[in-house]
C-alpha cells in the first residue's frame, strides 16, 4: 500500500512524501516502514498517529487497514 | 476490545440533562482540596531560586551558608538531578527546564532549591546562596531569533525537517511542511490574491490556582505526591524516570484542580519537590507563587505569520500557502507544526501549502494551551479569508461556506475527512440571530472558524456497587471541566438508576491502571466510553446474580430500566430484580458487583466551531468593548449540556481575553515585566457579555452515545472573529495580537498616514 508521511516524518524516508509498505493492521504497518526505514523508529518512540480513510488512530495498533485505504503517518497531536 | 465502540443511535433518559455537579458544594463552601490543601505531619516548606538573567553560564554555586542556616534541611543544584535519562533528549529537556544544568537559559529558571521547617527560614536559605553568573547574549523574539547571528540557544540543536541535515546549529529546531497540489500553479489561476503578515504575542493559560505539591520520597524509593495536574499517571511515569524510581512505588494522587488548559500537563517543580523530600527525608510542600507561574511555567508560543490566500472572481478559493515562526521558549518544541497542520483544516483545498518552524529563545519552555498552536494560525488564516471576501465584494460567511471542507476533502494537513460539522456550524451562524443585530457607530462585526484534532487514548475505569445500590465509580481522567457530573449520568443511563447514586471519584495512580492525561479533550470521551464498557460489564455480573437466584439460565435474563427481568412464558411467574435487591443479596451470592474496563479509545474524531462577534471601539482611547459574542459547536452528544456551553463559553473568555490584552512583555534585558494579574490583565466579568452557545450534535461514528471531545476548539476562532470585528470597527487591518488599546490607536494614526 502507499503511505503519505506528512511533515518531518518524510524526513526518515530520504525526503519522500509517499512510500510503499505492507501490512494489515497499523502494527505491521508501523513494522514494515521501520524494516525499510529504520530512522523512522525515532519517530515511532517519539509518537506517531496513523490515519486509516481520514480516522486517526493514535495508540491503536490492533487495527485493521483495507485494501485501498487512505493511509497518512502523522506526528503524535499534544492537547492542552 | 470488549464492546464495540460504534455509535448506536440509542435513546437516552439521563444523558442529555442539566444535573447538578456533584463537586459544587465542595468548592462554594471551601472543603474542595487543591494542591496546596494537603499537609502531612513534619513537613517542609519548599521554595527555589530562580536566575534573574535571560542568559548566562552559572560559573559558581555556592550553598554551604544556606546549609549551614538552623532549619533548613536539604539544599538542591543540577548536580542533585544525575542523568536517568538513558539519552533520551525530550527527558533532559524536562529535567534541565526543573533545574538548570550550568546555563540558565530564561529569566526564572531554577537554579536552586531549598526545603526549611518554615517559609522564614526557606526565603532566608534562597537569599544565602550565592550564585555567580556570567551574562550571555540573549533573544527573546521569535523573528530576531532566526536571523544571521542571532544567540544560539542549544549549540547542539540542528534544523530537524531538513534533507540534507544541516551541519551547524540553529534556532530553528524544526521545520513542518503539510499540503498538496502545486500552489503555484493555484495562484497562476487567481483572480485576487491576498497576502499578510501578522504577529502574536505570548500568554498565559492563566489558570487561577499555581502548582502546588506535596511530596514524600523516602531512602527506599517509595514516595508519595499529591499535586494540582491534568495528569497524575503522566505526572508519576515521568518523575520515575527522572529521579530513578520504579514506577509503582510512587503513588500519585491529583488534587482538586484550579485550572489548567493544558500548562498542568507538564511537570514544573514536582521533581524538585521530590528530590528535596528524598535528601531531607521529610514530606515537602512546594507551592508557586504568582511571579513563579509566570516566569517558569509553560506558556504558549508568540508568534509570527505570513499568510496568502488566491480566490476566482466566483468565490472559489485556487491557492493558500502560510510560513509559520512559533517560538517554543528555551527548549524545542512542536508548535509551530500544529499551527501548520491546523491552519488550513478548515477549507477544501485544492493546492495548498502550510510550513512551520520551531523557533527556541530565551523564554519560558512552551506548554500545550486549549487547542495548542492552533488559535494563531486561525487569527492569520481567517483575517486574510475576510479580507479575501472584502475584496471579492462577497459575504464573508458566504464565502467560507463555500469554501469549507466536508466529508471527502483531503485535510490540509493530509487524511481525507469523514463525517464533519465546519458545514454546518457556518450555516447555524448565517442564520443566527446574532447576524441580524444592526450594528452601531464605530461598531463591527466578525466571524471566524476554527479546528481541533480531538483525541482519546489509554483509559482505565472501575465501577463498584455497594451493598445498598449506589454506586461508585472510579476514574483516572482528572476533572478539569465538569466531566465526573457527565460520567455519572452515563453510568446512571447505562444501570438504569438515579444520578444521584453515583459517586464518581478520581482514582490515584495506584488504584487504576494508567490513564493518559486530560488534554485533547478527552475527559469525557474516553472515561466516557471506559465507563459505558464498565457498566454493561457490572449488568453481565448483575444478570448472572439474578439468573443465579432465579435458578434460570442467564440467557434468559435481560436488564431494562435498572432491573434484571426475566424473558419467557416460563419465566412468567418470577418477578423483576431491582439493581438495589440484587446488590442487597450480593455478599451471599458471589460477593461485591463490580464493572472494570481499560480501552484505547481512538476514533475521537475532529472538530470544528464557528463564532461570530460584535465589539465596539473608542477611537479616542483604542479601548474596545464586547459587545455580544456567540459560539457555535459540533458536540456530537452533549452528555451534560451545560458543561458543554461551559466549555464553549470557557474558551471564547480565554480568546478574548487573549485577543485584547494578554501579553508577556520582555525588556530589553530579555527579563519578564509584567509577571502578575495586575499588569498581566486577563478577562473579568465585567469585561465579558454574556457568552451565548449554540450546540450541533454530529455524532461521532466511533462513540456508542456519539460524543466528540469539546473543551479545546472554542479556545480557536476568538483571535480572529474579534481582530476581524475590530478590523471593521475601525476601517484599518489588525494583524498584532492583542488588540491592545495602544496598538489599536497606533493602527488608526498608521492609517491616517
Amino acid at each position: 500500500m502507499e503511505v503519505q508521511l506528512a511533515g518531518i516524518l518524510s524526513q526518515a524516508a530520504g525526503g519522500a512524501r509517499c512510500v510503499e509498505c505492507t501490512g494489515a493492521t497499523i502494527g505491521e504497518l508501523l513494522q514494515s516502514l521501520v524494516l525499510r526505514y529504520p530512522e523512522m523508529q525515532m519517530h515511532l518512540d517519539e509518537g506517531v498517529a496513523v490515519a486509516v480513510n481520514g480516522e486517526i488512530y493514535r495508540d491503536r495498533r490492533d487495527q485493521p487497514i483495507p485494501i485501498n485505504a487512505d493511509v497518512f503517518l502523522l506526528p503524535r497531536i499534544q492537547g492542552g | 476490545m470488549p464492546y464495540e465502540t460504534d455509535y448506536t443511535n440509542q435513546g437516552f433518559t439521563k444523558v442529555g440533562t442539566r444535573v447538578n455537579r456533584p463537586d459544587g458544594v465542595d468548592k462554594v463552601t471551601g472543603r474542595a482540596k487543591y494542591g496546596a490543601d494537603a499537609n502531612a505531619a513534619g513537613q517542609l516548606v519548599g521554595r527555589v531560586l530562580r536566575s534573574p538573567h535571560a542568559h548566562a553560564l552559572i560559573t559558581k554555586i555556592d550553598t554551604s551558608k544556606a546549609e549551614k542556616l538552623p532549619g533548613v534541611k536539604a539544599v538542591l543544584t543540577g548536580k542533585d538531578f544525575p542523568d536517568l535519562t538513558g539519552g533520551n533528549r525530550g527527558l533532559m529537556d524536562i529535567l534541565e527546564n526543573c533545574m538548570a544544568r550550568g546555563r540558565a537559559l530564561y529569566d526564572g529558571h531554577a537554579v536552586a532549591a531549598v526545603a526549611a521547617i518554615d517559609a522564614d527560614t526557606a526565603n532566608k536559605a534562597l537569599k544565602l546562596i550565592k550564585v555567580t553568573y556570567k551574562q550571555l547574549p540573549h533573544v527573546t523574539d521569535v523573528d530576531e531569533a532566526i536571523k544571521p547571528g542571532a544567540p544560539i540557544i542549544h549549540d547542539w540543536v540542528r534544523t530537524a525537517g531538513v534533507t540534507p541535515a544541516p551541519t551547524t546549529a540553529s534556532n530553528v529546531a524544526q521545520r513542518s511542511e503539510f499540503g498538496h497540489g502545486d500552489v503555484d500553479a493555484g495562484f497562476a489561476q487567481a483572480d485576487v490574491i491576498i497576502e499578510k503578515s501578522f504577529k502574536t504575542e505570548q500568554t498565559h493559560q492563566g489558570y487561577i490556582e499555581p502548582h502546588a505539591c506535596l511530596a514524600t520520597l523516602g531512602p527506599d524509593g517509595s514516595g508519595e505526591l499529591w499535586v494540582t495536574t491534568q495528569g497524575h499517571f503522566t505526572f508519576r511515569n515521568v518523575c520515575a524516570s527522572l529521579l530513578g524510581l520504579e514506577v509503582a512505588k510512587l503513588k500519585v494522587t491529583s488534587s482538586e484542580i484550579g485550572g489548567g488548559f493544558g500548562g498542568k500537563t507538564h511537570v514544573w517543580t514536582e521533581p524538585v519537590a521530590l528530590q528535596l523530600s528524598r535528601k531531607a527525608n521529610r514530606p515537602v510542600k512546594l507551592v508557586m507563587s504568582r511571579d513563579e507561574v509566570f516566569r517558569a511555567t509553560g506558556p504558549t508560543s508568540s508568534t509570527s505569520v505570513d499568510v496568502k490566500i488566491g480566490a476566482k472572481r466566483n468565490g472559489k478559493i485556487t491557492a493558500a500557502t502560510a510560513e509559520l515562526r512559533y517560538q517554543s521558549g528555551a527548549f524545542p518544541g512542536m508548535w509551530a507544526m500544529f499551527g501548520a497542520m491546523t491552519s488550513f483544516a478548515c477549507y477544501d483545498l485544492k493546492n495548498v501549502k502550510s510550513v512551520g518552524f520551531d523557533v527556541l529563545v530565551n523564554r519560558p519552555k512552551v506548554a500545550a494551551y486549549r487547542a495548542p498552536s492552533a488559535p494563531m494560525a486561525a487569527f492569520a488564516v481567517e483575517s486574510v479569508v475576510d479580507m479575501l471576501a472584502a475584496e471579492l465584494g462577497m459575504d464573508a460567511v458566504d464565502f467560507r461556506i463555500k469554501n469549507a471542507a466536508k466529508k471527502g476533502t483531503k485535510a490540509s494537513y493530509g487524511p481525507v475527512y469523514g463525517p464533519i460539522g465546519i458545514g454546518p456550524t457556518l450555516d447555524a451562524v448565517k442564520n443566527h440571530p446574532h447576524m441580524k443585530r444592526k450594528l452601531g457607530k464605530n461598531q463591527g462585526r466578525g466571524v471566524a472558524c476554527g479546528f481541533w484534532f480531538n483525541f482519546g487514548g489509554q483509559t482505565c475505569t472501575d465501577l463498584n456497587i455497594g451493598v445498598d445500590g449506589s454506586v461508585n465509580l472510579t476514574v483516572g481522567t482528572v476533572d478539569v471541566g465538569g466531566s465526573r457530573a457527565s460520567l455519572a449520568l452515563i453510568a446512571a443511563e447505562e444501570l438504569g438508576i438515579d444520578y444521584e447514586q453515583v459517586r464518581v471519584t478520581i482514582g490515584d495512580t495506584n488504584s487504576l491502571g494508567h490513564n493518559d492525561t486530560t488534554e485533547g479533550s478527552r475527559g469525557t470521551f474516553s472515561s466516557g466510553m471506559a465507563t459505558i464498557f464498565a457498566a454493561r460489564n457490572a449488568v453481565d455480573v448483575l444478570k448472572q446474580r439474578a439468573a443465579a437466584t432465579w435458578d434460570i439460565p442467564v440467557e434468559q435474563v435481560i436488564w431494562e430500566a435498572g432491573e434484571a427481568r426475566a424473558k419467557g412464558r416460563q419465566n412468567n411467574n418470577l418477578p423483576p430484580l431491582s439493581l438495589k435487591e440484587i446488590a442487597a443479596k450480593s455478599p451471599r451470592t458471589g460477593g461485591p458487583i463490580a464493572g472494570h474496563n481499560e480501552v484505547v479509545a481512538d476514533g475521537a474524531g475532529v472538530s470544528f466551531a464557528s463564532h461570530m462577534c460584535d465589539v465596539e471601539v473608542d477611537p479616542e482611547t483604542g479601548a474596545t468593548k464586547i459587545l455580544r459574542y456567540t459560539v457555535v459547536q459540533d458536540a456530537g452528544k452533549a452528555i451534560h449540556p451545560d458543561y458543554v456551553e461551559g466549555q464553549f463559553q470557557g474558551g471564547a473568555a480565554q480568546g478574548i481575553g487573549w485577543a485584547l490584552n494578554e501579553e508577556y512583555i520582555y525588556g530589553d534585558d530579555g527579563r519578564l515585566q509584567n509577571a502578575g494579574f495586575l499588569d498581566y490583565r486577563i478577562p473579568v466579568c465585567s469585561d465579558l457579555p454574556f457568552i451565548d452557545t449554540q450546540i450541533l450534535e454530529i455524532p461521532n461514528p466511533n462513540h456508542p452515545y456519539g460524543v466528540r471531545g469539546v473543551g479545546e476548539t472554542s479556545i480557536v476562532p476568538p483571535l480572529a472573529a474579534i481582530g476581524n470585528a475590530v478590523s471593521n470597527a475601525v476601517g484599518v487591518r489588525m494583524t498584532h495580537v492583542p488588540m491592545s488599546p495602544p496598538r489599536i490607536l497606533n493602527a488608526i494614526e498608521t492609517a491616517k498616514e
